[in-house]
């Protein structure tokens, strides 16, 4: 059986993944840490590069919609879990990817909720939509006390491990990639380059935004799943603006639009800031510098030589 | 009934302020067709402008009081002025995505320096006006609450005659009109945008003034909430429509302060939001404003 070239990437990712996962007990903790907080943020950037890179809207809201995956599947493994776990046999390792999936399907629901009305207009009123939607997440998180409000959520299992941060990091690449490389999926860079040219040409733009969003927040739904079962406690404080922004930071470094620039601004921002984050507050001055002088001087992100998509 | 009309206070009061805010919001719109994601943050400053000078100028005086709006709003000019020259201008002709991102960046510059330059534990802010109660029947009247609308309407009576009666304000409407057509008949755009941003920073500046009067104590996080509703009072106003900004941060003022009086007084935050979304379902080009039809 022949496999195309992407597919063999994706199960060579898995298998590393899996196999790096059976020997993880040997990282050293803190790397190990490090390491999956820059998975997640994979997860993250890759998810958002679709809808803000690749579809050229700008949504300020993917840390609510990770509220929303990272809320659902910690209580389905928490609060909830006597009653789920008799469904599954008992078995927790079965619980936590339907948890994922779970907090994923949710998190798309939401990113229709949300993006159905504001996807019709144009690009700066979703900003203030999708900021507006995790403002609204974040108030009604804390004052819903199934969830903890305020306080958050404590005692979440540790289900997180190297095979299934770094396995779905690369089922988000790897969709994102097949989606805007399938014939359907050119219709993304046709709203992103010019809406009204795609609109003339047929294409129903409005959807290919909506689709963009959803499968957008169903994987930062994910994202959110693993970032509960990594840290073990969340709040909804933890999903605030600043986290959007940092995710924003990491696709605009990357280059809007690009698979390789984004993935490796992931990495980068998650390893070398681990280190500033002891100056604390500088570190978010650095990043609106960052910002600022990036779009004054490399608006095409840092990794990116040649002039082409994402241009921004 | 003397309930109804106490919250019907309480909220005009607060919707001037929005109002305030929410018109440099509009007026940045008109002449440059991006959300200033920085003017909350300008309204920040503002405020704090009047902190520190207020110990200087002697609060507690009408006159003193005067002196102290009148600092915080040409500091506030003076850094929308700044923003836009340094940040905005290098950019203009670029794509709205671009200008959207910078103003976050200076947004979040702002707030962090602030955090830095003004300490980030909140700080109480002086009366810096003379501080009365009223009692009108039931209604109790605070003399604050009578400043804030004063100073509103006599600074929107100002921008009216500014925006309708004087030179700079015929071209900057024509600049909003169509900024190719301003700059053939020999208007000079950039100036034009330059004291927009003035103008829209000096309100801002004011709104900040105002809203620390009413809720006195400040830190270098209380835009964001503020301004964000006043982007959606904005908005809801119909953006790019000066008297629409006004109705929309009456409208957002009342809701909220109605809301806050009931049962779900904990969601208060939240329900700006709640009618932006339905805004921009039902009518996208809010109450005042027109749908443009978008020549390619």
């Amino acid at each position: 059986m022949r496999f195309p070239k992407s597919q063999l990437w994706l199960a060579l990712a898995l298998v590393v993944a899996g196999v790096v996962s059976a020997f993880s007990g040997r990282i050293n903790d803190y790397f190990l840490d490090v390491a999956l907080g820059a998975g997640i943020n994979i997860v993250l950037a890759v998810s958002l590069n679709l809808i803000n890179g690749f579809t050229g809207q700008f949504s300020l809201g993917h840390a609510g919609f990770m509220a929303v995956g990272a809320y659902t599947s910690a209580l389905m493994t928490t609060t909830f879990a006597s009653r789920l776990l008799p469904l599954v046999g008992g078995q927790a390792w079965i619980l936590f990817p339907c948890a994922l999936l779970a907090g994923g399907l949710l998190a798309a629901v939401a990113g229709i909720a949300v993006g159905a009305p504001s996807l019709r207009l144009k690009g700066d009123y979703l900003a203030i939509v999708t900021l507006g939607f995790g403002e609204i997440i974040k108030v009604v998180l804390q004052n819903i006390d199934v969830v903890g409000a305020a306080r958050g959520l404590y005692g979440v299992p540790a289900h997180a491990n190297v095979f299934w941060v770094f396995g779905l990091a690369a089922v988000t690449v790897y969709v994102v990639w097949a989606l805007v490389n399938s014939t359907y999926g050119r219709g993304f860079l046709a709203v992103a380059d010019d809406e009204i040219a795609a609109e003339a040409m047929g294409l129903d733009t409005t959807r290919y935004k909506v689709t963009a969003f959803v499968v957008g927040s169903f994987f930062a739904g994910l994202a959110g799943g693993l970032y509960a079962h990594l840290k073990g406690y969340i709040n909804p404080t933890g999903f605030d603006f600043n986290k959007s922004i940092e995710i924003v930071v990491i696709v605009i470094l990357g280059g809007m639009g690009r698979h390789v620039g984004v993935v490796a601004a992931a990495i980068l921002l998650s390893v070398v800031m681990e280190p500033l984050r002891r100056f604390g507050d500088y570190r978010m001055i650095l990043y609106a510098l960052l910002l600022i002088v990036l779009m004054l001087t490399r608006p095409q992100g840092l990794f990116v030589w040649r002039s082409g998509r994402g241009t921004a | 009934m003397s309930e109804f009309l106490q919250q019907l206070l309480n909220g005009i009061s607060m919707g001037a302020i929005y109002a305030l805010i929410a018109l440099g919001y509009t007026m940045v719109y008109g002449v440059l067709r991006f959300i200033n994601f920085a003017h909350s943050d300008v309204f920040m400053v503002g405020s704090f402008a009047a902190f520190h000078v207020a110990p200087r100028l002697g609060s507690g005086a009408v006159a003193g009081g005067m002196a102290i709006l009148c600092v915080a709003m040409a500091a506030s000019a003076l850094l929308g002025m700044a923003i836009e020259k340094l940040a905005y201008k290098p950019l203009r002709g670029r794509s709205t995505l671009t200008v959207l991102i910078t103003a976050i960046g200076v947004s979040l510059l702002l707030q962090n320096v602030g955090q830095k330059v003004f300490g980030a534990e909140p700080k109480a802010f002086p009366a810096i006006f003379p501080s009365r109660t009223f009692h009108l029947g039931t209604v109790v009247v605070n003399s604050t609450q009578l400043v804030t609308i004063a100073t509103t309407l006599l600074l929107l009576a100002a921008l009216h005659v500014v925006v309708h009666h004087t030179r700079v304000g015929i071209a900057m409407r024509a600049v909003s009109f169509n900024a190719t057509a301003a700059s053939l008949v020999g208007i000079n755009n950039d100036r034009i945008i330059s004291f927009t941003f003035a103008l829209g920073s000096a309100l801002a500046g004011a709104g900040g003034v105002l809203y620390a009067l009413n809720y006195p104590s400040i830190d270098p996080l209380m835009g964001t909430l503020p301004g964000l509703k006043a982007f959606v009072a904005a908005v809801l106003g119909g953006i790019g429509n000066l008297a629409g900004a006004a109705l929309g941060g009456l409208v957002i003022g009342l809701v909220e302060t109605f809301v806050s009086g009931t049962r779900l007084s904990t969601y208060r935050d939240a329900i700006a939001f709640g009618i932006l979304i339905a805004i921009l379902l039902f009518r996208p080009a809010g109450l005042l404003g027109r749908d443009r039809v978008e020549k390619v």
